[in-house]
């Protein structure tokens, strides 16, 4: 689970940054024109495997995370496509400005690598946690958002990046994400820009981006084993451009959404499910789940997921509520003896 | 273009101020086809930035993008009613592009956008972003093996900006002797004096503290600018600490009524006004040409 301490977990995966130092490498062994800018969180971002292996493009800055971005998009302009890596918060909250302006205005293709998102770096609590960088990165003209389900994905979807013209802003967790594809980065059914559909389902579709995917696959499958309800559920790992196409067709087939996300619901998945249900028109069951304008505790993300009703058992719970069913009612404790 | 400058003798001398003349003259008039503008900086930088177009920066109108180019970043980017007549007057761009500056529609506006101005490298606008913009050009080149220079040139206001100061640190660390960071020292921002506001001096001391090589000179003296950028340009080749010159400045410089006078950030000229703006141009033009005359060798 995404923001599972290092230790707690007896595991060969990677976490989720692992693979994203991973795919950075490959991107720079494939192309020479990819250089690797950090603000003194090459260790924490994991990107070891790019500096061991291309220590010349590596470019740390020190704790200066608007300078990163501008002189990124100073190379940028140059012909470089830059990698800059550091938390979500110091990206899309510290240097929103250079990001808009340097960046997104200037439309260079600079990769932004926003590590620690949602809740996931949860006991540095709210100064380090990234709840409203969907919202922000989501608004800016030129720019594409997305944000993988686990370590297999972002791989994927790192890869894919360097492709994807323009900025691009990659969301991770920090630390272990609950394994979604369990085949690794093979077993990714990854189109840039298309939801993949995770379990078929028409009594409810459930949207899920980053950390909330494994929970919406988690409360889909209770639901399924308490109601019999078959919902769809999907992986939105891009949020922008977002596939209009999958949401109408749940809209019409399913009738029915609940969006997950480790992220406020003014501005992020939420909304931007809201604004193509709003658009097409058609009466939709809709709830929004993720943080309501409100700063997380600290704690584990696990516990701060649960905290918010992003777990299985809220979103299952809130799902139930919306289509009128009691969730944990099939269970008969009268014969435990 | 330029680059292979010859001696800087009286000829040269006279030629620039010829040329800082006609842009001063055509910043006014694009203020006034624009209907208003930036007249205090713009008139402030002219003579800096008509050095790096017509003796130091190797560009080619024909060809904006073409990769050798020397790069310039106008940090300050309000300054756009004098930099764009630079370009215009370069060959960039046509003059009918200027006559609609700041009209609906207009690709040159207050602040201008590279990926609409032919020869711009860099939007800039918003303040402290010009410092590492130059310094992520200057990595570029240093990466590339590519011998082009990079020029900054930022306002002195501006240089309260925190961020300025991330890209000044970095651009020393990285050993960027290929950029040239320049702050045209006009002592004024909008609410009033930078001095009475919020002190940026001793600018001069807090580059060489920076570990930068720092020239302090009167950015109104061609003969000064002349050996500061050919000092700045030979340690590009030889040294490995940035140039950073400070430019001593006078807001609205070359108009009486304009000059020194924080005043004159933003504002238009009336017809009464703008008579006395040329015949101070004139008089400006003339005590320069006979300073040139004097002083040049």
């Amino acid at each position: 689970m995404g923001g599972m301490s290092y230790t707690s977990i007896e595991a060969e995966q990677l976490t989720t940054a692992e693979y994203y130092g991973k795919a950075l490498h490959d991107l720079g062994e494939l192309h020479p024109d990819v250089v690797a800018l950090t603000a003194d969180l090459a260790k924490s971002t994991k990107i070891a495997p790019f500096v061991k292996a291309f220590p010349e493009r590596l470019i740390n800055v020190g704790i200066a995370e608007q300078n990163m971005f501008g002189i990124a998009a100073g190379m940028a302009k140059c012909g470089f496509i830059p990698y800059a890596s550091t938390f979500s918060i110091f990206a899309a909250a510290r240097s929103l400005d250079q990001i808009h302006t340097d960046i997104c205005y200037q439309n260079v293709p600079v990769k932004i690598l926003a590590s620690h998102a949602g809740t996931s770096f949860g006991q540095a609590g709210s100064t380090h946690h990234a709840i409203i960088d969907i919202a922000a990165a989501r608004s800016l003209p030129n720019m594409t958002v997305m944000c993988p389900a686990d370590g297999a994905e972002a791989y994927k979807l790192v890869m894919a990046s360097y492709d994807i013209p323009g900025p691009v802003y990659i969301r991770i967790n920090r630390g272990f994400d609950a394994v979604v594809y369990e085949g690794g980065p093979d077993s990714v059914n990854f189109v840039w820009d298309k939801a993949d559909e995770l379990k078929k389902g028409n009594d409810a579709c459930f949207i899920g981006v980053g950390a909330g995917v494994y929970q919406a696959l988690q409360a889909a499958n209770i639901l399924e084993y308490d109601c019999g309800i078959n919902a769809r559920v999907l992986n939105m790992h891009t949020v922008k451009p977002i596939d209009k196409e999958a949401i109408i067709r749940a809209i019409d087939e399913c009738g029915c959404i609940v969006t997950v996300e480790d992220h406020v619901i003014q501005g992020g998945l939420g909304s931007a499910v809201a604004e193509v249900i709003a658009e097409y028109g058609k009466p939709c069951k809709f709830k929004m789940l993720g943080h309501d304008n409100s700063f997380s505790t600290i704690g584990l993300q696990e516990d701060l997921l649960t905290i918010a009703g992003i777990d299985a058992n809220g979103v299952a719970k809130a799902a139930g509520k919306l289509l009128g069913v009691e969730i944990g009612g099939k269970d008969n404790w009268d014969n435990e003896y | 273009m330029p680059a292979n400058y010859g001696t800087f003798d009286k000829a040269e001398w006279l030629r620039l101020e010829k040329k800082a003349d006609e842009l001063r003259r055509l910043t006014v008039q694009t203020s006034v086809w624009g209907g208003s503008g930036h007249l205090g900086g713009a008139m402030s930088c002219i003579d800096i930035m008509t050095i790096l177009y017509h003796r130091f920066m190797k560009l080619d109108p024909k060809n904006p993008k073409y990769e050798d180019r020397d790069r310039f970043v106008l940090s300050k980017g309000h300054a756009a009613v004098g930099y764009a007549p630079v370009l215009v007057d370069y060959g960039y761009m046509p003059i009918e592009e200027l006559q609609i500056f700041n009209l609906t529609g207009a690709k040159i506006g207050m602040h201008l956008d590279s990926n609409k101005v032919k020869g711009v490298d860099y939007s800039t606008g918003s303040l402290g972003h010009g410092i590492s913009l130059g310094v992520g050009a200057a990595l570029a080149a240093k990466l590339k093996g590519q011998d082009y220079m990079t020029f900054v040139l930022c306002g002195d206001g501006e240089m309260n900006e925190g961020s300025n100061w991330e890209g000044i640190m970095s651009a020393a660390q990285f050993k960027l002797s290929n950029l040239v960071v320049m702050v045209d020292n006009n002592k004024c921002m909008i609410d009033g004096r930078v001095a009475d506001e919020m002190n940026i001096e001793p600018l001069d001391a807090k580059f060489k503290a920076f570990n930068f090589k720092t020239y302090r000179i009167d950015g109104h003296d061609f003969s000064q600018l002349n050996a500061a950028l050919e000092e700045a340009v030979k340690n590009a080749k030889t040294g490995d600490k940035p140039t950073a010159i400070v430019l001593d400045t006078y807001k609205g410089e070359g108009i009486d009524f304009m000059k020194d006078n924080y005043l004159w950030h933003y504002g238009s000229l009336d017809e009464e006004k703008l008579a006395q703006a040329y015949a101070s141009l004139d008089a400006t033009y003339k005590a320069r040409c006979a300073r040139a005359e004097k002083e040049g060798k």
